[in-house]
């Protein structure tokens, strides 16, 4: 996103003690970070929604530890809420926070650490700790702020504990509603929108607790409007489209009611849950229900034994439950029964990185069963694209008779933005499904000659009795003793897929159809990877991007496209080894999961530029990657 | 191929205008070993199929991996010969889409009680009402002799071949260990009349009815009931009126134990006590909560959905 047109204006009829610096900008990107239970995600939650709904561009992502209740003030400990906001849409997180508000000294230096921070951030941090009674505190107060002196930071110390302690007895609870206060005043948000988020989010709770949280967030509205002397001014733009703002897993959920699927196995796991989390409270006056399995591979079973005996139905996993998964998968792969799958990947392999991001589970997914076990797999590029892909998802499965695998991760589950509000269609909940009554003699698997497709037969309908068996079969789903027969069933499995591509399109290239260097993605990565081609070429350089939402079967055309460029390089969020680290060459360098894949169905020498930061890419750090592969002599 | 739009109906049974015969059932011809106990039980389930008169398509078996795992080959309903040890997560699935369905679920010892355990344990549980067969016969067979949780202590095998390391893992008292378990009965395939009566007992049972039939494997673990089969008193059986009572049995079987069924500390009792291979049903409580009652929603039509879709949309409007 450019920032041409940023400026600094003198302020207008202020009346506070200060005068504040107006700062009018573009984009903004703001965060807010505590010790976890401190409630610095609320606060940044209702600060994002309310910035979208005032009809920001807004993008959202979760600072989250891997403790529930780590120690207070140790860096690994930081928990938090990073919100750009921008004028026009935001697609991304960005490269770095420009104003951060931190609850202690120790949160703000593992941002600092983490390079989170611009360099010339303005840093609002709570000031209680450089007078603490304890003089380890103070100390390291003292080192801290050394430490951020090594930047152009702007530290502005608050007294938030002292300010709340006027209101409240304890300012653990409610210091993220004052934090909240400052920052509506500082980006100027709609304070009665603000006050209607708090109703909503404090909705369970008693109205005394509603008003006390206002009473704190209007303090640090009015602490801030005497205190602090800088304004952000991020125009809003009304747009011309209904929106709604969600994260991805919610996307997910809503998506799912919308596919007419009625059925959600799942096992709690990071970061899939929250997906179970809202249709649990919504699902049921949709005649749905959420069943949670006593494992993984049970909810895998569960929904496979409501798919075959009817309408389909979706179990939601992330890495560990996703290989839990795999002989179910490939049960049904096998005997043709329709699943959706959805994967919130995370940091992996093993328990990995469970609250963090990465596009490590494409070939686990793609290879997820022992044996040829062909299936769909699918990504979603964006959080509007979450919504609709389980549409799609539960169509494909039934139509093609196999498990459709949808790749989400979790910077689209729990990130959260603004998109075009859904036009839910009610032929989107009908059931592909031939009710008709089954004629005598008909087999179970019919596979057609060209397509291998066939009629799927449910319990219930008379003629039609079969024992579906997982072991090699034939059309007659009787268990194939007779040599062929494997054969003859593994193609029409198989066949499907390539029936499947046969009905897409090639994807589009963004920016121009030929040049230098063409970035190919995958996912969450979309965002940030279209806003690194802006710049690149803005700079001159004359590359593009294409992003891939079918990982199998894959989207046809990619050769002819890949062959108008001299370079072709993906940008994934996995890991692959660098040219030039010890012991690697050319022929044993593992590459980035989706290169291995168009190299090996393109035979084009596609390169690859990965990285697995436990954080979404930023697109600062893809200018650079590409700048630095761009092919010789094609540079300007 | 039509395709419907709307949500699916549950499939309406037709008007029956015959009554089914056993023949009516008879699936593919049953490839068990000759002597396998397993044709006994095949043939009591298809007595009490016709005797019942379970529409054969509104009927379904489901099974995991083993020789007892075949059994719904060789029927003519529906039948989803699975996974290894995971019959009983399919199961739920089906029952949870399905009620109209007539479910039994076929399993062996190491599917239910080794591979398997977990989901026995919470089948259990949940209480759909569904019959659950568990055809013990103490060994592994179709991987050809190797040591099952059941396997009695000293019992070679492939294996263990000095003979199995560890006590033989009790599935009846693990079963009525289990929170909720609403119907635990054992039942031998080498006593028909009684297998057919706990059968049937089963199927009338509303709730998850677990049956634990001990079954001979002539080829690899012939010595685990031989003592049983052999010696008509080594038997027990258990009788009351809302269990099951076999009267020309008990000519046969001097042991007959009055037990109420509703008593759980005195089937726990029973199960424990080896004195005697104890046949009949140990426990049974139909008042237990069923998982598919606790969790059946009204059915929302296509356009309700929508209606109430775009009001959840609402909270998530700009």
């Amino acid at each position: 996103m450019p920032m041409l047109t940023d400026t600094v204006e003198a302020p207008t009829g202020a009346a506070s003690r200060v005068r504040p610096t107006v700062l009018k900008k573009r984009e903004h990107t703001v965060e807010i970070v505590s010790d976890s239970g401190e409630g610095a995600q609320r606060c940044g939650q209702i600060f994002g929604a309310v910035s979208a709904k005032m009809g920001n561009g807004v993008w959202t992502v979760e600072i989250i530890p891997a403790e529930i209740q780590p120690p207070a003030r140790i860096p690994e400990g930081a928990s938090g809420y990073r919100i750009r906001v921008g004028t026009g849409p935001v697609t991304n997180w960005g490269d770095a926070t420009n104003l951060a508000l931190a609850f202690n000294e120790q949160v703000l230096l593992a941002r600092h650490r983490l390079n989170a921070l611009a360099d010339d951030a303005i840093l609002l941090v709570e000031d209680k700790w450089a007078t603490h009674e304890d003089a380890d505190i103070r100390a390291a107060w003292v080192a801290a702020m050394e430490e951020l002196s090594t930047r152009h930071y702007r530290i502005i110390p608050v007294p938030m504990e002292v300010e709340c302690l006027r209101l409240v007895d304890n300012p653990r609870k409610g210091k993220n509603m004052f934090a909240l206060g400052m920052l509506a005043r500082i980006y100027g948000r709609d304070t009665d929108r603000i006050k209607d988020q708090i109703a909503f989010t404090f909705r369970k709770k008693s109205e005394d607790v509603y008003k006390t949280n206002v009473e704190l967030f209007e303090r640090g509205f009015a602490w801030a409007e005497h205190n602090v002397d800088v304004r952000i001014d991020v125009a809003p733009q009304q747009s011309a489209d209904a929106l709604v703002v969600m994260n991805g897993n919610e996307a997910i959920a809503l998506g799912a009611i919308a596919s007419g699927m009625d059925l959600c196995a799942m096992y709690p796991i990071t970061p899939a849950t929250s997906v179970s989390h809202l249709l649990s409270e919504v699902f049921e006056k949709f005649g749905g229900i959420v069943h949670q399995a006593e494992d993984e591979i049970a909810a895998c079973g569960v929904a496979i034994g409501a798919s075959y005996a009817g309408k389909v139905a979706f179990t939601v996993t992330s890495g560990p439950g996703l290989a839990l998964k795999t002989e179910f998968l490939g049960a049904a792969i096998m005997t043709e029964i329709p699943l959706v799958l959805v994967d919130v990947q995370r940091g992996g392999p093993s328990t990995g990185l469970p609250t963090k991001v990465e596009q490590s589970d494409l070939w686990a997914a793609l290879y997820a069963s022992p044996g040829d076990a062909p299936h769909i797999v699918i990504a979603p590029a964006t959080i509007e694209e979450c919504f609709h892909v389980m549409v799609t998802a539960r169509r494909l499965a039934e139509t093609f008779r196999t498990v459709v695998m949808v790749l989400s991760d979790a910077n689209l589950a729990t990130g959260m933005t603004p998109f075009k509000r859904p036009a839910p269609d009610a032929a989107w909940q009908a059931a592909p499904l031939d009710l008709s009554a089954v004629p005598e003699g008909t087999k179970a698997y019919q596979w057609d000659a060209q397509t291998g497709l066939s009629r799927r037969i449910l319990p219930g309908q008379a003629n039609g009795m079969y024992t579906l068996t997982t072991l090699s079969h034939d059309e007659g789903s009787k268990v194939a003793y007779s040599s062929g027969v494997h054969q003859r069933s593994s193609a029409a499995r198989s066949r499907k897929l390539a029936v499947l591509q046969s009905l897409l399109s090639p994807p589009p290239v963004y920016g121009e159809a030929s040049g230098d260097l063409l970035v190919v993605g995958w996912g969450s990565t979309k965002g940030a990877i279209e806003e690194a081609v802006d710049r690149l070429r803005a700079d001159g350089l004359k590359v593009s991007s294409l992003h891939l939402r079918f990982l199998s079967p894959m989207e046809p055309g990619l050769k002819p496209i890949f062959q108008k460029f001299k370079k072709v390089v993906t940008v994934e969020l996995n890991y692959s080894d660098e040219v030039g680290d010890p012991y690697v060459t050319d022929e044993n360098r593992r590459r980035g999961q989706l290169a291995w894949l168009l190299r090996a169905s393109t035979l084009v020498d596609v390169d690859c530029w990965t990285r697995v930061p436990g954080e979404p890419l930023r697109p600062g750090s893809i200018v650079d990657a590409i700048k630095d592969r761009m092919p010789k002599g094609g540079a300007k | 191929m039509t395709i419907t739009c709307g949500l699916l109906p549950v499939l309406e049974p037709e008007e029956q205008d015959h009554s089914y015969e056993m023949s009516d059932y008879e699936g593919a011809r049953a490839r068990w070993c000759p002597g396998c106990g397993d044709h006994s039980i095949l043939a009591a389930v298809q007595k009490l199929l016709a005797a019942e008169q379970l529409p054969p398509e509104r009927t379904m078996f489901v099974s995991g991996i083993g020789c007892s795992s075949r059994f719904p080959h060789y029927l003519k309903t529906y039948g989803f010969h699975g996974i290894h040890g995971r019959a009983l997560p399919v199961a739920t699935g089906i029952k949870l889409n399905r009620p109209d369905l007539d479910i039994f679920v076929v399993m062996g010892d190491g599917d239910c009680t080794s591979i398997g355990a977990g989901h026995w344990i919470h089948a259990l549980r949940y209480n759909l009402d569904i019959v659950v067969m568990l055809l013990d016969n103490g060994i592994y067979g179709l991987t050809k002799n190797q040591t099952s949780p059941t396997t009695p202590q000293g019992h070679p095998s492939n294996t263990q071949p000095h003979g199995s390391w560890l006590p033989s893992l009790n599935p009846l008292s693990t079963a009525l260990g289990v929170t909720n378990a609403s119907f635990v009965a054992q039942t031998a395939e080498w006593v028909p009349a009684h297998l057919y009566a706990t059968l049937r007992a089963a199927r009338r049972h509303k709730g998850l009815s677990f049956v634990r039939i001990l079954q001979r494997c002539p080829v690899y673990s012939s010595a685990v009931y031989m003592k049983a089969v052999q010696d008509p008193n080594r038997i027990a059986l258990l009788v009351h009126d809302d269990g099951v009572v076999v009267p020309e049995l008990e000519k046969v079987y001097k042991n007959v134990v009055a037990h109420d069924p509703h008593d759980l500390a005195a089937a726990r009792r029973v199960a424990d006590n080896m004195d005697h291979v104890h046949l009949g049903v140990l426990f049974a409580d139909p008042s237990r909560p069923r998982y598919e009652d606790l969790r059946r929603v009204a059915p929302r039509t296509a356009e309700e959905r929508l209606t109430l879709l775009e009001a959840e949309l609402d909270r998530y409007a700009v």
